[in-house]
């Protein structure tokens, strides 16, 4: 029978088939560990006697608590220092590998996993984190769990799961200079709303998705839950090995060529049926925005704030209203005339290194706004030593903006990186909820690109509003596969 | 885990939509190593608010959650789960809830029925008219009822099962271990195996300093 990419790769993890209502037991090839979910996970495990079936498909880093300065220093807030002993402990006693802060290959979990060359087509991954779809970028069936999930995979390193609809999403065309990948998912989200994915697994494709780079396309899928999916992928091609290969935990000789074999089977077939298909044209979209309080509230830059007497369902005007008055929005005003007072560039979904480097591009040679304060923040510690390699903090620095040690950082705020209240930010993050980035604070998802426009004018921009100088090709910025995370070189 | 089959405690409204995980508890509160005493963070963002409908004496000692559309949506943490039962929740209904919500929930025995949006607005008007009621949660007959209003829920067979027995999903999955074990013999050599830890040199990395 003819296959979607998800339904294969389910199918080469069942264990055991459920029967009589019960769900699928599914196999997990790859469990990241943070130190927010975990602690009563390890605690769970501790009380009923149980050691970690297979710590050596398990890794464990500190992302969420970790500050992002000082980090040679005891951490001062006392319950994030005690969560981040806690996971030490837990690693030592059950024997999980970790990934500590001033280790190379600390930071964001869904950064370590694919630049350890750990994240591969045809795996299930899963991590107590909802920002696991990134890894589907690979090809992989990666989802975010809870923290019981956690404890039953640590036990087991399987899951009971019910089964998925699917969904196509399929991207024609090629993207206009300027818009990007995340302006593509913002798009997505914004058209089938936060509730739109819920009970599916979304597969990109088209040839907008075929042009990404590996990191573009973990963008789209790093925010597939903010469409309420359960997970989003893309089927592998040889951008995919090509970002792999030669990563330390890639397959070497036989295995290599006996993995690429496989991954090249998995794609949906042709006459796969899905449950839902959706329809973009790439050449249409131009950068994204949001105006409000969830991530599904974002329109075009060149638009205006929603004026909410003007929406007819009750629900969406009610939604609207409450969402302006959180976000010290009028009805109406061009999103181009609203100012920001900090701009971050970091997080799962746009703190790599190309979203560095196209970031560095734009700012090159200029300096910040007044009054608007710039932070960035490499996904992880190794992103961090390529950019200074490359010289892309020292372009950071004189432009004004704060260079920073690895981490999740402002884009949840559960480390002293956080805003006031009332305080406004373009964001290259993923939610903009009420206080997800600090108490009252006002969140505008972006691009990486918008976000260093905007930092530059201090109002939301796109390149476009700029006058760049010389002749510099935005087309590059995504979509062209850059050079991988440093040369390979192994231990 | 405790079985549950009935449930009767006082009905709060909560007419929001798209609830997400860090309305429920925001991020702050998940330094904790614990698994209970979340009670205090629940909504902690609106507990301020005098006219919060948990700030309101007839809603306070609530027990059943009659949410709007697109609940628990965001975030996995599963201490939003926590905090709704350490608040004294044993059920939530909505129209809709987030995948990764629904699950947490069905692990720590709340119930997360399902219930028609149409049936939600019924809820609603009985509970805001006559605050302090009660509403009875039957997870047999999968219905709710509160004052004159008996609505039907949706609530899958196998959670429903788990609730009902109070079972483990951990002890469950291990009655199969014989078919994990035989599962892992046959898994190709080229899926990844985290230790022994291969990785590129280590680099010192020099911590950044505040600005100014």
């Amino acid at each position: 029978m003819a296959g979607t990419l998800a339904e294969k790769v389910w199918e080469a993890h069942l264990v055991r088939r459920g029967s009589d209502g019960a769900p699928d037991l599914l196999y997990i090839d790859l469990h990241l560990v943070h130190e927010v979910t975990s602690p009563q996970a390890f605690e769970g495990l501790r009380l009923a006697g149980r050691p970690v079936r297979r710590p050596d498909l398990t890794i464990a880093t500190e992302d969420h608590n970790t500050p992002t300065l000082d980090i040679d220093l005891p951490i001062a807030d006392l319950t994030s220092r005690t969560q981040i002993d806690t996971l030490r402990n837990n690693a030592r006693e059950f024997g999980v590998r970790i990934h500590s802060l001033g280790d190379a290959d600390q930071g964001i979990v869904h950064q370590v996993g694919p630049q350890l060359g750990l994240t591969m087509p045809g795996l299930t991954v899963v991590c107590g984190d909802s920002h696991t779809s990134t890894h589907g970028a690979f090809g992989a069936l990666a989802f975010g769990i809870g923290t019981s999930e956690v404890e039953h995979v640590l036990a087991t390193q399987t899951l009971p799961l019910a089964p998925f609809k699917t969904m196509a999403i399929t991207v024609n065309g090629e993207l206009p200079p300027g818009a990007t990948s995340k302006d593509i998912i913002l798009a997505i989200i914004a058209k089938i709303g936060t509730g739109g994915g819920q009970g599916y697994v979304l597969e990109y494709r088209g040839e907008a998705i075929r042009r990404l780079s590996m990191e573009a396309r973990m963008t789209i899928c790093n925010m597939s839950i903010e469409a309420g999916a359960r997970a989003g992928m893309i089927a592998p091609d040889q951008t995919t090995f090509d970002y792999l290969q030669g990563r330390p935990h890639a397959p070497e000789g036989a295995d290599w060529d006996e993995a690429v074999e496989y991954w090249k089977t998995l794609r949906s077939d042709d006459d796969a049926e899905f449950d839902a298909e959706v329809v973009l044209e790439a050449a249409d979209l131009e950068p994204f925005v949001t105006w409000g309080t969830n991530p599904g509230q974002g329109l075009p830059l060149s638009a205006s704030v929603p004026v909410p007497a003007e929406i007819a369902d009750e629900n969406e005007r009610v939604a609207a209203e409450r969402a302006l008055e959180y976000m010290g929005l009028e009805g109406g005003t061009p999103l181009r005339d609203v100012k920001v007072d900090t701009v971050f560039i970091g997080s799962c979904t746009n703190g790599r290194i190309e979203d560095l480097r196209s970031v560095a591009k734009v700012l090159q040679g200029r300096h910040k706004a007044d009054d608007v304060r710039v932070l960035v923040v490499p996904a992880s510690a190794r992103v961090r030593l390529q950019a200074e390699a490359e010289g892309l903090d020292v372009i950071f620095k004189e432009f004004g903006a704060e260079w920073r040690n690895a981490g999740c950082s402002m884009c949840l705020g559960m480390n002293p990186d956080q805003l006031a209240p009332g305080e406004r930010a373009a964001s290259t993050s993923n939610r903009n909820f009420e206080g997800r980035q600090g108490k009252g604070g006002r969140t505008h998802l972006v691009s990486p690109l918008v976000a260093a426009a905007t930092a530059i004018r201090g109002t939301l921009s796109s390149v476009s509003d700029l006058e760049l100088e010389g002749d510099v090709d935005l087309t590059t910025f995504d979509g062209t596969p850059l050079a991988p995370l440093s040369a390979p070189s192994f231990v | 885990m405790e079985k549950f089959t009935t449930h009767t405690g006082v009905g709060v409204p909560l007419r929001r939509g798209n609830v997400d995980t860090d309305q429920i508890i925001p991020a702050v509160y998940l330094k904790r190593v614990t698994r209970t005493g979340f009670e205090d963070a629940l909504f902690a963002a609106w507990r301020g608010d005098p006219s919060f409908v948990l700030n309101q004496d007839a809603y306070k000692a609530g027990s059943v959650l009659v949410a709007g559309p697109d609940f628990g949506t965001g975030s996995s943490r599963e201490h939003a789960v926590w905090a709704l039962k350490d608040y004294g929740f044993r059920v939530v209904l909505a129209s809709r809830f987030a995948d990764i919500f629904r699950g947490n929930s069905g692990k720590q025995g709340l119930v997360a029925g399902i219930v028609a949006q149409e049936d939600i607005e019924l809820l609603w008007k009985v509970l805001e008219t006559k605050p302090g009621t009660e509403v009875t949660v039957d997870l047999e007959a999968r219905t709710v009822h509160a004052d004159d209003v008996t609505v039907p829920f949706q609530i899958d067979d196998y959670t429903r099962w788990r609730l009902m027995e109070g079972l483990d999903d951990i002890g469950l999955t291990l009655q199969h271990e014989d078919d994990i074990t035989a599962f892992e013999a046959q898994r190709a050599s080229w899926r990844p195996k985290t230790l022994p830890a291969k990785h590129l040199p280590s680099v010192p990395i020099e911590p950044a300093r505040p600005v100014g």
